[in-house]
């Protein structure tokens, strides 16, 4: 690691005050010290804001308020997620181990960098490392890259769980900006796509800060599933993940719920497979057809071909799955 | 072809002047070290007060410390294991305020007024913690790297709740590699304690 002072701000105002670009929020470190010990990120001070962000899961009138700083292990076992966002919870268990659920906050969570092999090589070339060395995994190992919303740049992937049933379940990013004022962002539109800067993961404005994440009451808490498959059955990052969520009408779907892991350079909803599935039967043959819509929207990369059928086999499954959640 | 960046006059003219440098005055040390400051960012330091196995420590550390060398490298507490140093395999497994964290992803700084209980801290005297005693007697383990940060997790995992089935117990211990395989032996240990 570069070494870097430690400053403990006391409130929101003294923590983006304190913030410039050479500068780096602590929250559960799970992340951020990794990537120091890599001297990938190479802050000169941190601020660790522990002290500063809610802890609290709060109903509102539109939903519920999860504050930044919640462990991703409590909120994966508060009672109000459990009832009403369940698919919040088994997400978030999918991901990670125990101990680092313990630590990792919401926040930190959202803002995880990828685990793209040439992203953590600093002798390989990455765009999302070193802005302009080029994307190594284009034409290399693609195994835990991309199908979908890549461009030459770069094929990464966003490692997190929970943010795939944030995207599905529509939440919202609040945020503190340099003026201390409060504002959100749509989940959709938290995340980016590759584009010619690849070295930004997502729209959070430069020096801001994360306060809560708020998702909005929905009818999703009876049917929902969240699958991920990787390369060994637990403690592993997602090669494809699917949150589903169904709200049913007998066995018709008044409106469903899709979103992808594993596949994209953000949390990838799949708008398409929903609109077919609203008014349809639940039933295994319209799953089926959900699958191959989500199929034809994949552009796999050489070698990562294996990702399709995956993912069309685990759409049915965590479809099926909400049936009987 | 390249130019030979290193070659033998190079050699010699460098440790010449490495061997004029031993003789060359203070002043001009001191001035070495002024330009080496403005080059090299120096190491920042910092005074913390912590509370681990109870015991108070009043110390001072650069800020880069993590927890996991705190422990090994100042305070003698070598029970703690290190493993990966990047939270890929549990070896670094302790508890802050009775939760189950990575020692070797936190900054021993922010575990200020927080109380850390390391596998020295498990027993009490010579009395064996009953997740040790329970490694001991469902051989748990075969090297023993692994350990101190599998005891330190299964303790978390029974507090937590997570045994009621050899699934559960197995998902909520995955955050444990053993090299030696000595899983089954594990989920035993777990099995007992928590009953
Ligand atoms: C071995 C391993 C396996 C893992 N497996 C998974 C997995 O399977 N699925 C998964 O989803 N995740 C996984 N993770 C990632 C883990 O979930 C993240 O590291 C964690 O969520 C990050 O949270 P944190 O609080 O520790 O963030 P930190 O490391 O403290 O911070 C991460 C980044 O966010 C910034 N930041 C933090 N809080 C704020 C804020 N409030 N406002 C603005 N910026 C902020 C920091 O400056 C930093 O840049 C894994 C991690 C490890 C080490
Ligand atoms: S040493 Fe901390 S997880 Fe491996
Ligand atoms: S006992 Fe040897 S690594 Fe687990």
């Amino acid at each position: 690691m570069r070494p870097f002072t430690l400053q403990k701000p006391t409130t929101i105002g003294q923590a983006v005050s304190g913030k410039k670009e050479s500068a780096q929020f602590l929250a559960g470190g799970t992340n951020l010290l990794d990537l120091m010990k890599k001297h990938i990120s190479q802050p000169d001070r941190l601020l660790d804001i522990n002290s500063v962000l809610s802890e609290k899961i709060e109903s509102t009138a539109g939903g519920i308020r999860i504050g930044a700083n919640v462990r991703n292990s409590a909120a994966a076992a508060n009672e109000l997620i459990l009832s009403k966002f369940p698919l919040v919870s088994h997400a978030i268990l999918k991901g990670a181990s125990p101990q680092i659920r313990n630590m990792a906050s919401m926040a930190g969570n959202l803002l995880q960098r990828t685990r793209c092999p040439y992203f953590y090589d600093t002798s390989l070339p990455c765009n999302k490392r070193k802005a302009g060395s080029g994307c190594g995994a284009l034409k290399g190992e693609t195994r835990m890259a991309a199908i979908v919303g890549h461009n030459p740049q770069c094929v990464a992937v966003h490692p997190s769980d929970l943010c795939i049933a944030l995207s599905a379940l529509d939440a919202r990013v609040i945020i503190n900006g340099k003026d201390n004022k409060e504002t959100s962002i749509p989940f959709k539109d938290f995340h980016k796509l590759p584009g010619t800067n690849p070295e930004k993961d997502n729209n959070l404005p430069a020096n801001a800060i994360i306060t809560a994440i708020e998702i909005p009451s929905n009818p999703f808490n009876k049917n929902c599933s969240y699958l991920k498959l990787r390369d060994r059955e637990s403690y592993a990052f997602a090669l494809v993940s699917v949150a589903a969520a169904l709200q049913l009408n007998g066995n018709r779907i008044v409106e469903a719920r899709l979103a992808s892991g594993g596949v994209a350079h953000k949390p990838w909803r799949w708008y398409e497979a929903e609109k077919f599935l609203k008014g349809k039967t639940a039933d295994l043959s319209n799953f089926k057809q959900a699958a191959e819509i989500i199929a034809r929207e994949t552009h796999p990369l050489n070698g990562n071909e294996f990702k399709v059928p995956m993912l069309k086999g685990a759409i049915e499954v965590a479809l099926q799955n909400c049936l009987t959640a | 072809m390249e130019k030979q960046k290193y070659s033998r006059r190079f050699f010699l003219s460098t440790s010449a002047m490495a061997a004029t440098l031993a003789f060359i005055p203070v002043g001009v040390k001191a001035f070495y070290n002024n330009v080496k400051k403005l080059v090299i960012p120096l190491k920042e330091k910092m005074a913390i007060k912590l509370s681990i196995n109870k015991a108070k420590y009043n110390l001072t550390v650069d800020t880069r410390t993590t927890l996991l060398d705190l422990v090994r490298e100042q305070l003698d507490l070598t029970g703690t294991k290190k493993g990966c140093d990047h939270g890929q395999c549990g070896a670094c497994t302790v508890h802050v305020n009775g939760q189950r964290v990575l020692s070797c992803l936190t900054l021993a700084a922010t575990v200020q007024g927080k109380e850390v209980t390391t596998i020295e801290g498990l027993s009490q005297g010579s009395e064996l913690h009953p997740m040790q005693q329970a490694f001991i007697e469902c051989d748990g383990f075969q090297c023993g790297y692994c350990t101190p940060g599998q005891i330190m997790s299964a303790v978390g995992c029974v507090n937590e709740g997570h045994t009621h089935s050899v699934e559960e117990i197995k998902e909520f211990m995955s955050g444990n590699l053993c090299r030696c395989g000595a899983y089954n032996g594990i989920v035993q240990s777990i099995q007992k304690v928590a009953k």
